[in-house]
């Protein structure tokens, strides 16, 4: 069995930021990470992000990546970083267990550990939506800014948050047609700035619109949308088709949280936080000892506050297990601020609603 | 139309055969999986969760916060037998 003082599982913007400052106090830490490569989905963010400057506004996502690599590396006698690895299951009895790739499957023991596992795709119920060419937005990202794959020729993007139009823009510099954006929502939930350049290329975004069906054999050929009532309902009549060959649903993401169930930790729906999240104390320390929560995994925001809730739960995971720095509070007290700043706004507030319900 | 519908892209199990299994009194995750072996493939129900979930909470009149969520357990990917073995060997050693 291996060994390890501080496990993190998940290295993304949260995960990697909560190994620098639990190894910056000191602590030895593991980060499993299931993908080759450390950044989570950081890595194919290849515009510059908001925030503010301490959570690296105005740089790209890839370069944040390095730039939380290079932080990392600092601390490099205490970070010990085991790729291609997926943690299958957490145990009542604080056995966790792993496999690397295909080939290796072992146990682990952790005096603590935190979980940043992120969060991953809502999907969309519709007919024939299991045809080829129907896609999760971030899945296309993917496929596009990390593999170099163009998807298609003509996509449709069901979302207008941030997601769906940020990918939309990334597709039309990748060449690719977008032929509409549609939300189901009355108004663009994503910021006007990104909504802005779109409109500004030409592209049609289409509010109180919905999926009716995808047409086609062996791929989807059509895209068929009507617009909604106030209640989400299809209203008759209202139909417009389009030739597609991929259609994206940018429908919300929802936190990766079956390790923390599996764990047994306390679970609860909050819809604000998009899904069933961890109970939690203000030291991300979830309703186990010792097990620690951080990230999209604790409710679905954004990276830059996914970067600074890593940061205190490295911290504290930390002091928890006997790496308390001098400078603790100070350090804190500074994260406490900036997360304080980066929920000023409307959508902060309403995070804000959801977090409430968690913190015991 | 809801037989086109997949809920479970993995098993592909249809929106009709979940409404259908509602209106026959099966009203949480865990008993439509029992059936239907929802959320039992490569997902492990991370994508009909909340579609599943929905569906419950509208038909039978409930607030989705309400809705037992469904139960999960390891492995959360696929682990070959043959390595689940030999690790457990490492223990009789």
């Amino acid at each position: 069995m291996r060994q390890a003082e501080l496990l993190i599982i998940g290295g993304g913007p949260a995960g990697l930021c909560a190994a620098i400052s639990a190894a910056k106090s000191g602590a030895k830490v593991l980060i499993i990470e299931r993908n080759k490569y450390l950044g989570g989905q950081l890595v194919k963010q290849t515009h510059m992000f908001f925030g503010s400057e301490k959570q690296y506004a105005s740089t790209r996502g890839i370069d944040i990546t390095e730039i939380l690599l290079n932080e990392l590396d600092k601390y490099k006698e205490n970070v010990e970083i085991l790729a291609d690895t997926t943690v299958v299951g957490m145990y009542e009895d604080g056995i966790i267990t792993a496999l690397y790739k295909e080939d290796d499957f072992f146990k682990i023991s952790a005096k603590a550990v935190v979980v940043a596992t992120g969060a991953f795709e809502k999907s969309l119920a519709f007919p024939n939506n299991d045809l080829p060419g129907i896609y999760g937005a971030g899945a296309v990202q993917t496929l596009m800014n990390v593999h170099g794959v163009k998807p298609g020729n003509k996509v449709l993007m069901v979302g207008a948050g941030n997601i769906g139009l940020i990918v939309s823009y990334q597709l039309m510099q990748a060449g690719v047609e977008v032929v509409a954006i549609l939300d189901a929502a009355s108004k663009i939930g994503g910021y006007l700035v990104h909504a802005s350049k779109i409109r500004r290329m030409g592209v049609p975004i289409l509010t109180s619109y919905t999926v009716k069906e995808a047409i086609g054999k062996d791929f989807i050929e059509k895209a068929v949308i009507c617009q909604v009532d106030d209640k989400f309902q299809p209203i008759e009549g209202t139909e417009k088709e389009f030739d597609v060959d991929v259609m994206c649903i940018s429908v919300g993401l929802t936190p990766l949280n079956e390790l923390l169930a599996m764990r047994g930790c306390q679970m609860k729906y909050v819809p604000q936080l998009s899904g069933f999240v961890p109970l939690r104390n203000e030291n991300y320390e979830t309703t186990i000892e010792n097990i620690f929560a951080a990230g999209d995994t604790t409710g679905v925001e954004e990276a830059s506050a996914a970067m600074v809730e890593g940061y205190l739960a490295g911290l504290c995971a930390a002091a928890k297990i006997g790496y308390k720095t001098d400078d603790f509070d100070e350090r804190k007290n500074d994260f406490v601020k900036q997360l304080d700043a980066l929920r000023s706004g409307p959508v902060g507030k309403h995070i804000l609603s959801g977090i409430e319900q968690i913190v015991v | 139309m809801n037989e086109n519908t997949i809920i479970c892209r993995c098993s592909d199990v249809t929106l009709k055969q979940v409404r259908d299994l509602i209106n026959d009194g099966y009203v949480t995750y865990d008993e439509i999986k029992r059936i239907t072996r929802i959320g039992m493939g490569p997902c492990q129900g991370k994508t009909c969760g909340q579609l599943v979930m929905r569906e419950i909470a509208n038909m039978t009149g409930q607030n989705i916060k309400d809705i037992k969520f469904q139960t999960t357990r390891p492995p959360v990917v696929g682990v070959k037998l043959g390595l689940i073995a030999k690790e457990g060997k490492k223990d009789e050693e």
